[in-house]
């Protein structure tokens, strides 16, 4: 299979997710807002799910629309090529990153324009759209109010969803005050850090931006096969704002985002705001199809990315994190998540969903990768946690575990260092009492193993022996009583001494 | 053109890639679509979406006949200090000449900037959905475009009784993919701080509904 180079080399230096982990514990702000963050999304997401009496029914029919997706992607994107051509769009393909980026600086640099407005969009993170366009000398603008706190902070996200978590409100005020001015409208004078009064000053100091900007980049949380619609969901009104007001439009949009038919979106309407931010509806969603003459960009421009996916796909175990909406239940329902945080990750994609997708979309499957990729699958108790929360039933610990074999398997990466370096950060983030405080909420591993029925299917290969074979062995045997992690790593010396 | 010529190299790699990486062809179950498609037997759709709207804090006011319509219409104007209310073209809205405060008619189209600087914008809607409190705008005949019902601060939007569906999948059935849409689910909100929730960043901050009918 055509293996190109397309790593994600997001987050240059970053250490292993151990030695990361390891240095976010450290910082008892972060810890603190994300664990009240993720519960209060849990709370709110629990309760928009439960009034959804056929929630389960809708789960197993976005798990197979994506599944139908996939299995016809190509036939699906040409037929989407073709939609969006007949609307008036211009349907473009890029391989990897570097592709994509070009293209984009192209297409601004046709417009004569120094500055782009961004909606907040992984598919641009995840190629470094924002530093490609700076390198060609054009400013992208992030709008989405938690990418500017991150952009104006020099920061990195930290959530798929709310990338700014990690941040409290005294701090955004402190780096509102500072960094506005630089870039265009200043933050008034005695800025309070109440949050309404935070979000003002964002209004403000963004509106120019809007109304001056030429160009938009907006990346797609849906594209319809059919019709070529595609469909952005928000909150703020950013989104509206890029996707309207300028000339020009440009979409990244990753090729695994489709869905066959307009009416498919009956289901990922009801699926996704429940699941991201726990409402019955986000306050907007824009669709559009093609351009529409005299309301909206003029010209629009889809990119469509592989970037790795093609090899996600090839992998019948793996591709299943292709199915993913990026709604973020997942990190929120995570133990390790909520102590390590999203910069761990070393990743645009953190948490469950990164683990198993970022060493996928770097090539896990086909060569060696780097420790640090190498360590995500480890950083993971297995709960099962967030398979139970994933609207399109991702079995997140069926791939984590699948990956760790391929890891031992074909010796793809430092197996040691990571089987070693990722059961260490699993064990900073539980082994003090102090940091825990909920250990029966992981209780049970075998127990949650038995119910995923993956005990069996893990492939173990008989030449490894210690801390390895441990690891795997500890599952491999029948149904093992149920047990906390906690007392399971404690007893075991986090796997060394089975 | 050069950069099309390189796209349709991309583009056959690609679609090779993904033909390749499908070599053992997965063969997905049927997509059962055993969910629910139409409102539950006996819920009254309209009071379900008065319900839910005011559930994002936009408020939601019933009006039955036009005298009622108008003196509510003029009532949210006042108390909200609109005095210039963009209209959309199109005679639907007409009767909101007897409100007393300056209509500006979106024709010829209004700039951007000049959009930004009225208070408030006044719309009708395609539809709405009682489940999830949500109106949906299509660029219909009393909505106008995308950017009408974007800048000024205040949008009132005037929703029919007749035009409120129950679930989700009633109201994709009734939309036409082809015109561009608009889904609003009370005001623009952020919970980006501290996940607190901020009512109105960049949309209009302020979301009256009138329900006729
Ligand atoms: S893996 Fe599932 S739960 Fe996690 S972000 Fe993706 S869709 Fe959401």
């Amino acid at each position: 299979m055509t293996t190109s180079v397309r790593r994600e080399p997001t987050f240059v230096g970053m250490p292993p997710f151990p030695e990361a982990a390891h240095a976010e514990l450290a910082n008892d702000v972060q810890r603190a807002n994300l664990r009240a963050a993720t519960h209060t999304i849990r709370a709110k997401r629990d309760a928009v799910v439960a009034e959804v009496p056929d929630w389960e029914l809708l789960r197993r029919a976005g798990e197979a629309i994506k599944d139908d997706v996939l299995a016809g992607l190509p036939g699906y994107l040409e037929r989407l090529e073709v939609a969006v051509r007949a609307a008036g769009g211009v349907v473009h393909w890029a391989r990897d990153a570097a592709e994509a980026n070009t293209i984009v600086v192209a297409i601004a640099r046709a417009k004569g324009v120094d500055e782009v407005v961004k909606v907040k969009s992984m598919a641009t993170e995840e190629i470094e759209l924002n530093n490609a366009l700076a390198r060609a000398g054009i400013h992208a603008w992030e709008t989405d109010l938690a990418q500017l706190i991150v952009q104006l902070g020099e920061d990195l996200p930290s959530h798929i969803l709310v990338p700014a978590i990690h941040r409290n409100r005294a701090e955004i005020r402190e780096i509102f005050v500072r960094e506005m001015g630089r870039f265009g409208r200043p933050a008034p004078e005695r800025l309070s850090d109440e949050p309404g009064a935070l979000a003002a000053a964002a209004r403000r100091h963004l509106r120019e931006k809007f109304l001056r900007a030429k160009v938009a980049v907006s990346g797609g949380n849906f594209a319809i096969a059919d019709t070529g619609t595609v469909c952005v969901v928000e909150s703020e009104g950013n989104g509206r704002m890029c996707l309207t007001l300028p000339e020009t439009l440009i979409t990244v949009l990753g090729v695994e985002k489709l869905l066959p038919t307009w009416s498919d979106l009956e289901v990922f309407l009801q699926l996704l705001p429940r699941s991201a931010t726990g409402e019955r509806m986000n306050p907007y969603t824009s669709m559009w199809t093609g351009v529409t003459p005299g309301d909206g960009p003029q010209e629009f421009h889809l990119i469509l990315l592989d970037n790795g996916r093609s090899d996600v796909l090839a992998d019948p175990v793996g591709r299943q994190a292709l199915r993913c909406i990026r709604c973020s239940a997942c990190l929120n329902v995570c133990p390790v998540y909520e102590r390590t945080g999203g910069h761990a990750y070393g990743s645009v994609y953190p948490g469950p969903i990164g683990a198993i997708l970022t060493p996928q979309l770097r090539g896990i499957a086909a060569h060696r990768v780097d420790a640090q990729t190498a360590s995500l699958p480890f950083a993971s108790s297995l709960c099962g946690a967030c398979f139970d929360a994933c609207p399109v039933r991702i079995d997140i610990p069926e791939v984590l575990v699948h990956l760790r074999a391929q890891l031992v398997d074909g010796e793809r990466g430092p197996r040691d260092r990571a089987e070693e370096v990722g059961m260490k950060a699993v064990r900073w983030a539980f082994e003090k009492p102090w940091r825990i405080g909920f250990a029966q909420h992981v209780a049970g591993v075998g127990g949650r193993f038995a119910r995923h029925g993956v005990i069996g299917r893990v492939p173990l290969p008989k030449r490894f022996t210690g801390p390895v074979s441990a690891w795997f062995a500890d599952r491999d045997a029948p149904a093992p009583p149920a047990e906390s992690f906690r007392s399971w790593y404690k007893r075991t010396d986090g796997g060394q001494e089975e | 053109m050069e950069r099309y010529e390189a796209n349709r190299e991309a583009r056959t790699v690609i679609l090779d890639r993904l033909r390749t990486a499908l070599d053992d062809r997965p063969k997905p179950p049927p997509v059962r679509r055993a969910y629910r498609r139409e409102r539950p037997a006996g819920l009254d759709v309209v009071g379900r979406f008065a319900e839910r709207v005011a559930d994002y804090e936009a408020t939601v006011l019933r009006v039955y006949d036009a005298q009622d319509l108008l003196s509510a219409a003029s009532d949210l104007l006042r108390e909200a200090g609109v005095s210039r209310l963009a209209v959309p073209t199109g005679s639907r809205l007409a009767w909101l000449t007897r409100l007393g405060v300056e209509l500006v008619v979106d024709s010829p189209p209004l700039d951007n900037d000049a959009l930004g600087e009225i208070d408030a914008v006044a719309t009708g809607c395609a539809l709405a959905i009682a489940e999830t409190g949500t109106i949906v705008l299509d660029t219909g005949p009393d909505q106008g475009r995308r950017a009408l019902t974007l800048l000024p601060d205040y949008h009132l939007c005037v929703v029919r009784a007749d035009q409120v569906v129950g679930t989700v999948p009633e109201a994709v059935a009734r939309l036409n993919p082809r015109r561009p849409q608009t889904w609003i689910s009370g005001p623009s909100a952020t919970s980006d701080i501290e996940l607190e929730r901020v009512e109105g960043v960049h949309g209009p901050r302020t979301l009256h509904v009138l329900l006729t009918g």
